[in-house]
């Protein structure tokens, strides 16, 4: 670099550089051609299936078809306007509100309680690691088959075992009021120890001689919590609550195999909604202005959280 | 407490005495029992006999008379075999391509200067959000105007490009020193060959956890490629379960939905055992797939 600077001063200093603009910028996108080369195979997969595929979306929701062989027509915003006026998905939406907070709380709650009390390396809190994190592992199919058993009224896991101290066995996946619930409490298991490791990754960031410091002045485990490890690990909980926010708009295996949306649309989320319109019914333009409705929620989120995600990845 | 006395006996002398930590340890290993007890049942059940009857079927205490009746059972109603292969074609080739694609560009994020760098960054840094699952629609109808609809193909072309792996990759270009380059432009060695032959091999360790990030993430796809397969032959592991378990829960034979589930998820399971170091340290790299 140093070597390099000497030549760049005749430009700098030369006259009337307005002239040069031009031939500079032409000069900089030519000198940048390998980098763009490089950057190709790349590109043309990100424009293809995420933002050609937003253009899509953004086009595909004008348009509608009469019946499934009709030419299709422009219809403006209708297809936006029939989405937000279907009932099942303003339910979708409720639910998936529900579904969001109802897992992100418990989830990263107990993936904090984890990583303190994992904190320290030995051979049980390795072996306890382990044992938590295996659901992550796991396809959510996969899970899906187990609790499909775990719930099953009467015979199942839950009944055999809980279901003898509650005077009435509930229908764990069959009741309207508990199914959404129960489609959760899959989401925590297999969620949990995922975000354990950011939590274990953030306390390795908390300072020591802060803490040595603490233990000398008498501060007691809350305090500790309260005044150095929680603020500390606040780049940490928001990186979490956005993965965990993500994972509930996107995470909606169980909800196919288990409920197909069901009893009466409880557990329908938004992607499965989507799915419906789509492969269901066959009406893509639904299925857009759903997907498009979708995308503006999360590039809300996307705005908020920007920062911190551009922050973790070095910057530009 | 004695036994959790032990664990704590290399804690600085001012908290070994604290009850707290020591409650909240037992509350952790009460939980990953819990945690476990669905592993459990899953195992106990694939070997426990059929004539133990449908009201046994949730006992999580082994069966007397193990038997592997319910593994053959599995073994014959689902196509395994096939499956796997499929969902092994799909990881490897997602990754083989994901390979080529991060490293060129993670090179020029890393180390050379260009117009539009920051554009070009956001542009990446958001399909950390946009991801593919949410824009199947848009998406399948590409896979099928290219003429992939119902071909393995198409279920990974969407994942080519990887903005989680580009960012891996630059991170790990950007610590190699810059004299090793430096020393091959004397030698004339063109940006491909010092791309070839100084930063690849310098950094296996980032693509080895890159790999089981992107293997694990889609060994366990389910809707996209539920919506590009049709044919029974092209199923991944993951539809190919749920078909199963469809089929399996009509007839109500929970021991052959436990050795299907079984079946799947051992593969993930035993890689997971054997490198559990890697692995964890690859998910806290991970973040966003």
């Amino acid at each position: 670099m140093s070597l390099a600077e000497p030549a760049t001063l005749p430009v700098a200093t030369s006259a009337a550089p307005r002239l040069h603009v031009p031939k500079r910028l032409v000069g900089r996108i030519k000198a940048s051609l390998p980098a763009y080369l490089l950057l190709l195979p790349s590109l043309v997969f990100l424009v293809l299936f995420t933002y050609g595929a937003m253009g899509r979306v953004l086009i595909d929701a004008l348009y509608q078809r009469a019946t499934p062989k009709a030419p299709v027509r422009f219809v403006g915003l209708d297809n936006i306007a029939a989405v937000l006026a279907d009932p099942a998905f303003s339910s979708a939406v409720v639910n998936n509100l529900v579904y969001a907070v109802g897992t992100a709380i418990p989830s990263i709650g107990l993936a904090l309680l984890f990583a303190l009390t994992l904190s320290r390396t030995h051979a049980v809190s390795s072996a306890l690691r382990a044992a938590l994190f295996l659901p992550v592992l796991i396809p959510m199919v996969a899970a899906s088959a187990l609790f499909m058993f775990i719930f099953l009224p009467n015979v199942g896991l839950l009944d055999y075992y809980i279901g003898r101290l509650l005077p009435v066995l509930p229908n764990w996946l069959g009741d309207p009021d508990i199914a959404l619930y129960a489609i959760m409490i899959i989401t925590i298991w297999k969620n949990a120890g995922y975000y354990m490791l950011f939590f274990l990754a953030g306390l390795q960031a908390v300072p020591e001689d802060v803490m040595e410091a603490a233990h000398l002045d008498g501060a007691g485990p809350y305090q500790r919590l309260r005044h150095i490890i929680l603020p500390e690990l606040k780049p940490t909980f928001l990186f979490v609550i956005v993965i965990a926010i993500l994972n509930a708009v996107t995470q909606v295996d169980h909800v196919f195999v288990m409920t197909q949306g069901g009893p009466s649309n409880s557990t329908n989320l938004v992607l499965f909604y989507i799915y419906q319109q789509a492969v269901e019914h066959y009406d893509v333009g639904k299925a857009s202005a759903a997907t498009l409705l979708t995308l503006a929620a999360l590039m809300g989120l996307t705005a908020l959280s920007f920062r911190t995600m551009a922050n973790r990845e070095g910057g530009p | 407490m004695k036994l959790i006395d032990r664990l704590y006996k290399d804690a600085p002398l001012a908290t070994r005495g604290e009850i707290t930590p020591k409650l909240g340890f037992l509350l952790t290993v009460l939980l990953a029992i819990v945690w476990l007890i669905p592993f459990l049942w899953m195992v106990v059940a694939t070997l426990r006999p059929a004539s133990d009857g449908i009201n046994a079927m949730a006992e999580l205490m082994p069966s007397l008379k193990p038997t592997l009746d319910n593994v053959r059972d599995a073994w014959e109603i689902g196509d395994f075999p096939r499956y796997t292969l499929n969902t092994t074609i799909i990881c490897a080739g997602i990754l083989l391509v994901q390979f080529v694609t991060i490293t060129l560009a993670g090179f020029a994020f890393a180390r050379l200067d260009f117009a539009g760098k920051s554009l070009i960054f956001y542009l990446f840094l958001m399909q950390l959000m946009l991801v593919p699952v949410l824009l199947i629609v848009p998406n399948l109808s590409l896979v099928a105007r290219l003429g992939l609809y119902d071909t393995l193909a198409g279920v990974m072309m969407p994942f080519f490009a990887s903005a989680f792996g580009t960012f891996l990759m630059r991170q790990a270009f950007e610590a190699i020193p810059t004299e090793l380059e430096d020393a091959a432009l004397i030698d004339g060695a063109t940006l491909l060959q010092r791309i070839r032959h100084i930063y690849v091999p310098l950094s296996m360790p980032s693509f080895s956890a890159f790999a089981i990030i992107s293997v694990t993430s889609h060994w366990n796809d389910f809707l996209w490629p539920l919506m590009v397969i049709n044919s029974p032959d092209k199923r991944p592991l993951t539809v190919g379960l749920s078909v199963f378990t469809k089929t399996a829960e009509g007839t109500q034979a929970w021991g052959t939905i436990a050795a299907g589930t079984l079946m799947v998820i051992a593969p993930l399971l035993i890689t997971f055992l054997i490198f559990q170091k890697r692995f964890i340290s690859s998910f806290v790299t991970s973040g966003i797939k």
